[in-house]
């Protein structure tokens, strides 16, 4: 047993299942499309922004504002592709076939990512491209300083959701609860923790508003975050890995 | 050949596997048999190395599961027809697997001809019915060419003609010289494909025999008598040195083939017989006895017991042939 033949299989489980094709055709089609209607939205409502807004406003992260929507579809990806294993029973003929569980974990999360990472490349270089021709006058080039980290950012941001997802489903096992958890917590509690002032400062260490900092250009005026883009990512990824940690301690110690 | 080591398995109180010891051989169909919730499946899953043993040791020709270098090359398993992706053609199902240990896409072709499935080859799993997906599941256990099948309920399913194939495929892989270990609860299904019984209840080892002794020392044949001169027979067939078991209701019993001389000596004594009919037990009411103690789930009948259980008879048999 060699890692390239468990790669080689995973691949193929990947590519021979619907779920892959429409979470992440969503997730890219949902990213770029809300992101060029936002863009477009501030273009047009240019001159009611106050001055503030104006000297904070970020093009490039405007032209992400898709981001957050789209990556639900993402999770929902990750979530799908380890928790379909277990919902189906396919873990046990998959176990039996390569039982060194570190190893098929290590060629699963490797062939999601890289497909993870491929489709965010795409989605977040079209997203940028489509949100700046919305902006028109406002928008900003990709050979502007940060710009082309923001939008490669972008493809690392959506690879980590990804992999985020993976490893808390790992753990839960199953599709339903995984989600149950995931989907409130991105779309719904770190936006709220992140709003309130009083716990704004325990929101930004959450993995999604710590690692979409490495898609801003602008810093906001009144910005007091203490870590930049780089620093937001580094916890992001900390979140990560400890999430496949936990996912392969329980994919070891379990019966499948 | 399989080899179990006092394998264990506990799920907090309860004991699931208990102190499980026996091999499984080569070249023969070894049946393993036992009621529903015996633990039949989770020896077969801690024999792949899925559930994690509590105690005890499964080498695979003297080798850990996990230290296989690709282990479906070495041991196929059906465990249930539903462990797989329904939203995966039969084709990619399979050569996911073969793939991840080595084995080339040819030979994904070849097992779907064998289990007939080529026609339905690149059709999602979830359309097939349970025989199709028993077939799937079997086409992936054939697929590394391994030295050793297991099969869990492979009839489970399956139509008379999928029964007959499944039968001669075991017998035909178990001709070839693999270790072929083969599960059920069907006493009857067993007696025409296994050569070995392993029989366990609640866990534990209850049986290790040979098909052919088991089948010796329970093909039981005895005499049934109805008479309306019970008392009258029962001294006449004392006194002639036969032994006579009181049976259910008004019935006697006489162990062996003597029907005619009960006949002669009843006509001798001038006795009316209502009844006087040679039985045979059948080998599923001997595995019904062997098991009845440990049946977790009892469905409660009238029915008597009858007085002279089978299970003494041939309960010594079996220690024989263990050694």
């Amino acid at each position: 047993m060699t890692a390239a033949q468990v790669i080689r299989s995973e691949w193929t489980k990947i590519r021979s299942v619907a779920s892959t094709v429409w979470t992440l055709g969503l997730a890219a089609v949902v990213t770029i499309a809300l992101g060029a209607l936002i863009s477009l939205l501030l273009k047009n409502q240019w001159s009611d922004l106050s001055r503030n807004d104006r000297l904070s406003f970020d093009p490039t992260y405007t032209s992400f504002a898709g981001m957050s929507l789209g990556q639900l579809a993402m999770i929902v990806f990750g979530v799908l592709v380890v928790s379909n294993e277990y919902s189906t029973g396919m873990i046990r003929t998959s176990l039996a076939a390569v039982p060194r569980r570190g190893m098929f974990l290590a060629g699963k999360l490797t062939v999601a990512a890289g497909l993870a990472f491929a489709v965010g490349v795409v989605t977040s270089f079209t997203a940028f491209f489509v949100g700046q021709a919305m902006l028109g006058d406002h928008s900003t080039s990709i050979g502007d300083t940060g710009v082309l980290r923001a939008v490669i950012g972008g493809a690392i941001y959506m690879t980590l959701i990804a992999l985020f997802s993976m490893g808390v489903a790992t753990m839960l096992r199953s599709p339903m609860l995984s989600l149950g958890i995931l989907m409130p917590f991105f779309f719904l509690i770190s936006n709220i923790l992140g709003a309130v002032s009083a716990t704004k400062k325990v929101g930004r260490y959450l993995p999604d508003q710590a690692g979409s900092k490495i898609m801003q250009v602008v810093t906001p005026v009144d910005n007091d975050t203490p870590y930049g883009p780089w620093g937001g990512l580094a916890i992001m990824v900390g979140w990560v890995a400890v999430a496949l940690l936990g996912g392969y301690l329980v994919l070891r110690e379990r019966d499948a | 050949m399989i080899e179990l080591e006092g394998l264990t398995k506990r799920y907090g109180e309860k004991v699931a596997v208990n102190h499980l010891t026996f091999t499984v051989r080569p070249g023969i169909v070894t049946g393993f048999l036992g009621p529903n919730g015996a633990g039949k499946s989770t020896t077969m899953r801690m024999m792949l190395g899925l559930d994690r043993p509590t105690a005890g040791d499964v080498r695979i020709d003297g080798q850990h599961y996990h230290q296989l270098k690709d282990p479906i090359k070495d041991i196929g398993a059906l465990l249930d027809a539903k462990a797989m992706h329904g939203g995966r053609s039969a084709f990619n199902h399979l050569l996911c697997l073969a793939q991840s240990n080595g084995i080339p896409s040819s030979r994904v072709h070849e097992v779907l001809d064998t289990v007939g499935l080529t026609a339905v080859a690149r059709k999602k799993a979830k359309g097939f019915s349970l025989g199709m997906g028993q077939r799937l599941g079997i086409a992936g256990a054939l697929l590394g060419d391994p030295r050793i099948l297991m099969f869990d309920e492979p009839v489970n399913g399956l139509d008379p003609e999928g029964i007959h194939w499944i039968r001669n495929l075991m017998k035909s892989l178990a001709a070839q010289g693999r270790t072929v270990f083969v599960s059920s609860h069907l006493m009857s299904e067993m007696a025409l494909t296994a050569d070995h019984l392993v029989v366990i209840g609640q866990g534990r080892l209850l049986a290790d025999t040979s098909m052919a002794d088991f089948i010796a020392q329970n093909s039981r044949s005895y005499v049934r008598i109805r008479s309306p001169h019970r008392e009258r027979l029962l001294d006449v067939l004392h006194d002639a040195g036969i032994t006579v078991v009181e049976a259910g209701g008004e019935a006697l019993e006489v162990d062996g083939d003597k029907a005619e001389r009960i006949g002669e000596l009843a006509a001798q004594h001038q006795l009316v017989l209502h009844e006087l009919s040679p039985q045979q037990a059948s080998l599923e009411e001997a595995f019904m006895q062997l098991t009845a103690e440990s049946v977790e789930y009892h469905a409660h009948s009238d029915t008597p017991v009858p007085a002279d259980s089978p299970v003494g008879v041939w309960g010594d048999g079996w220690k024989e042939g263990r050694s």
